[in-house]
């Protein structure tokens, strides 16, 4: 699994980083910024996931590998 | 961010015409110098144009598909319920001739669509009443208070003034001395008789954390924590009284200006110097721009997350199931504050319809108001599944409670802050309560209960 972020969208609601602080974080304007760079651990896939659902802009997607 | 600046395009400079006291405010945009006064004083139709309706001649609502008023007095204890009946009747976007004429999108799709359709859609003025800004009003894209009231492009340059000062990080510090305000504001009860007391959790309760949180950020005294609450009530409620009799506005800006100038002379470690020392294009602020800028903060920020806290509240006092699961399940939170702020979200907006459109077949005449309503599109049954229940731990929620796009409130993560604790710490202290009255709910575009009368089961 890949999640990707599109910095364009984002404005800042700042819900995925309190869904998911090991896969983003905020910086000091409160926009996110992506921690992980390819494959998301097996363990936080389910985070990666709802960080994904929760985002109003839709500024985060998931690609499922294979 | 998707604003961007054209190079040539510079922040405003605002001085005071020593002749006649007017505010002027020059602003170059790529390469035109554009120059307009802020009248000194808002009264008159220079400032607030007043639009030709009538309350008296309309009288109650009727029909809200065809004569959607706000202010009625009827509409927001009753929201839920007139989203859906209009909705279910086939009309997604409601009409009112009031105010000069009114559109309000109920559907997440319309409500998403104008949010981001800046060029059509301006917030120059996000408050529909019977005042429109007039000919000296400062016009789109910086508006009378910026960013809230801003477009793109100026409105990045407002914005990024502000995001710092409420970035998480920055926020979640606040969250010690939160606690501790509500805690005393809870043994401020005083004695309580568990099954007899009944407490109001609004007016002890509620109303009082956003507005004490908000002066404590800004270093402003204790004592003046009325003032705030009586200026943020005229300007959101009062909506039909007629522009320039809000003599409070006029009072309460000498007020923040004092503020101000005691901040100068003992410079601290709060919002007010924030704000005095930030930088636009490399100029400070005007007092007077400081002094929107703050007067914004409290309107944006009080009236706003008392209502969700009061929501919240009044929703717990009648749902047992969802007060016992907190408690067993503090986890929970994370999903049950998102949904407190789906289900009650108290903020609508407004904006102003900037040349005529055909907008999904509504046809929008310039300086039409429309009626942003992201607590209707939180309950659009084609965004939530079963929107009108309250599923504490709803795992998909992209609700809108903070507005959509460019304008999300800046304070968000301070607001959810708030609503977490004080919602945390009245169950902790009080693990069963029920409604004992009527609950009376606000007037206007925030919605939120005023008063919630409840009786305490049990205290801890």
């Amino acid at each position: 699994m890949r999640v990707h972020l599109d910095a364009e969208k984002c404005q800042g609601h700042n819900r995925c980083y309190a869904l998911a602080p090991e896969l983003f974080d905020v910086d000091d304007y409160g926009q996110a910024m992506l921690l992980v760079e390819g494959d998301v651990p097996a363990d936080l896939q389910e985070k990666a996931r709802l960080a994904a659902a929760n985002c109003p802009e839709y500024a985060i997607t998931i690609t499922e590998n294979g | 961010m998707t604003d961007t600046l054209d190079e040539n395009t510079t922040g405003p400079d605002l001085r005071i015409d020593p002749e006649t006291g007017n505010k002027i405010i020059t602003w170059d945009r790529n390469g035109e110098t554009m120059e307009f006064i802020v009248g000194s004083k808002p009264e008159g139709t220079d400032v607030w144009q007043r639009v030709p309706y009538d309350a008296a001649d309309y009288g109650p609502v009727a029909d809200f598909a065809t004569d959607f008023d706000h202010a009625d007095p009827a509409y927001n204890p009753n929201a839920p319920e007139v989203w859906k009946a209009v909705r279910e009747g086939g009309c997604p976007i409601a009409h009112s001739d009031r105010y000069g004429g009114m559109w309000v999108p109920l559907t997440h799709d319309t409500v998403h669509e104008i949010a981001y359709d800046t060029d059509h859609f301006s917030s120059r003025s996000v408050v529909p009443g019977v005042g429109r800004p007039g000919d000296r009003a400062l016009p789109a894209p910086i508006g009378v208070a910026p960013p809230i009231t801003s477009d793109p492009p100026f409105h990045a340059v407002a914005r990024r003034l502000l995001l710092p000062a409420f970035a998480p990080k920055v926020i979640e510090p606040w969250e010690s001395e939160i606690r501790l305000l509500c805690e005393r504001l809870l043994d401020e009860m005083g004695e309580i008789t568990p099954g007899e007391t009944v407490i109001d959790a609004a007016v002890q309760y509620a109303q009082h954390i956003p507005v004490n949180v908000v002066r404590r950020m800004l270093g402003f005294p204790e004592q003046d924590e009325a003032m705030f609450r009586e200026m943020v009530h005229e300007v959101l409620e009062r909506i039909n009284e007629e522009p320039g009799t809000r003599q409070t506005s006029n009072d309460f800006g000498a007020y923040v200006q004092e503020q101000i100038a005691d901040h100068r002379e003992n410079p601290r470690d709060d919002l007010t110097n924030f704000l005095m020392n930030a930088e636009l294009d490399g100029n400070k602020l005007g007092d007077e721009v400081v002094e929107g800028m703050i007067i914004l903060l409290l309107v944006a920020g009080v009236d706003t997350t008392w209502s969700a806290i009061g929501s919240s509240l009044w929703h717990l006092a009648q749902h047992p199931e969802d007060h016992q699961r907190l408690l067993d399940d503090p986890e929970v939170m994370t999903f049950a504050l998102e949904e407190f702020l789906r289900a009650y979200a108290p903020v609508t907006m407004g904006r102003l319809v900037t040349e005529d459109v055909d907008f999904h077949g509504c046809p929008m005449k310039k300086d039409d108001w429309v009626l942003l309503a992201f607590p209707a599109a939180n309950r659009d049954p084609l965004k939530f599944e079963d929107p009108d229940t309250f599923v504490i731990d709803r795992e998909e929620n992209r609700h809108a409670a903070f507005g959509l796009g460019i304008h999300r409130c800046v304070g968000s993560n301070l607001a959810r802050l708030e609503l977490k604790v004080a919602i945390e710490e009245f169950i902790k202290r009080f693990p069963r309560f029920e409604l004992a009255g009527d609950t009376r709910w606000s007037v206007g575009m925030v919605r939120g209960p005023r008063e919630i009368p409840v009786r305490i089961i049990e205290t801890a």
